[in-house]
């Protein structure tokens, strides 16, 4: 009885050192590795994400706006969300920079009463009505439009 | 009474492709320079104000719509808001018709990109 014993625990012992050898051999060193890229992973996407965030803040402080369509492509990319959340996100992410910047062109003077009022009423009211829109995301052919419009508007700016 | 009219409906205009997350501001700036005459410093400054005021409203419904995603944006956020302020403080000391030729540069880069991906998507 003993020496059966014996056997059954040294046939465990073996087993849980042979299950650990195939641990070591089979799974740990790919989730050892795997660990390895992950940190790796993450530690360029932060670099990526500082990166792109020094960029998106300078031209939006720089320029007053215009940083959220840098941001969305980036987004998509670099934390790989989709176009939707992206979009709804970039403004998210760019909600912080634009009050920073915006108090540095308030101290400067750049600011009117009149236009600022007016014209503010209708962007928040166009942008309700644009947030709701985002279910539908606009079509390519909108988007088409918009970019030759744009186009248009920066030759005439450069002109 | 029609200037309070036209100022509010270039407002809205762009403040729908603002609300998509499409630049609003990208249109706004060049509408209020080119059509209503502002300063191009004036025009940068309104839209980042206005832009404050809409956003606070977009996300609230992006955020109930489960839109906005929090993970791995305060990189970009810490790192916006250092270079936000540097690129403010530069656009105060430039003069105003060389940013607006920049900016026009700036838009027509922009808009070949995303003339190119609405193409390619």
């Amino acid at each position: 009885m003993g020496s059966i014993k014996k056997d059954k625990i040294s046939q465990k012992k073996h087993k849980t050192k042979g299950e650990i050898l195939a641990d070591s051999k089979n799974a740990t060193k790919p989730i050892k590795s795997g660990e390895k890229t992950d940190k790796k992973s993450s530690l360029k996407q932060k670099f990526w994400l500082i990166l792109s965030g020094s960029v998106i803040g300078f031209l939006n402080g720089f320029f007053g706006g215009g940083g959220g369509m840098v941001c969305v492509p980036i987004l998509q990319k670099v934390l790989s969300l989709d176009a939707k959340r992206s979009h709804a996100t970039a403004i998210m992410v760019i909600f912080p920079l634009s009050l920073m910047s915006a108090f540095i062109y308030v101290i400067n003077g750049f600011i009117n009463s009149f236009p600022l009022v007016t014209i503010g009423t209708g962007v928040v009211l166009g942008g309700i009505v644009g947030a709701f829109a985002l279910k539908f995301l606009p079509p390519k052919v909108v988007r088409l439009i918009f970019a030759v419009i744009m186009f248009v508007g920066g030759i005439k700016l450069i002109l | 009474m029609w200037t309070i009219v036209l100022y509010v409906f270039i407002g809205f205009v762009s403040g729908i492709f603002g609300g998509l997350g499409m630049g609003g501001g990208t249109l706004l700036i060049p509408l209020l320079t080119i059509f209503l005459g502002l300063d191009q410093k004036l025009s940068q400054g309104i839209n980042l104000v206005a832009f404050l005021v809409m956003a606070l409203f977009s996300l609230y419904i992006h955020y109930r719509n489960g839109y906005v995603e929090t993970k791995g944006i305060i990189y970009i956020i810490l790192s916006g808001i250092v270079f936000s302020v540097a690129g403010a403080f530069l656009a105060g000391y430039l003069p105003s018709n060389v940013l607006r030729v920049a900016f026009g540069v700036f838009l027509c880069l922009l808009s070949l990109y995303q003339g190119v991906m609405a193409i390619k998507k």
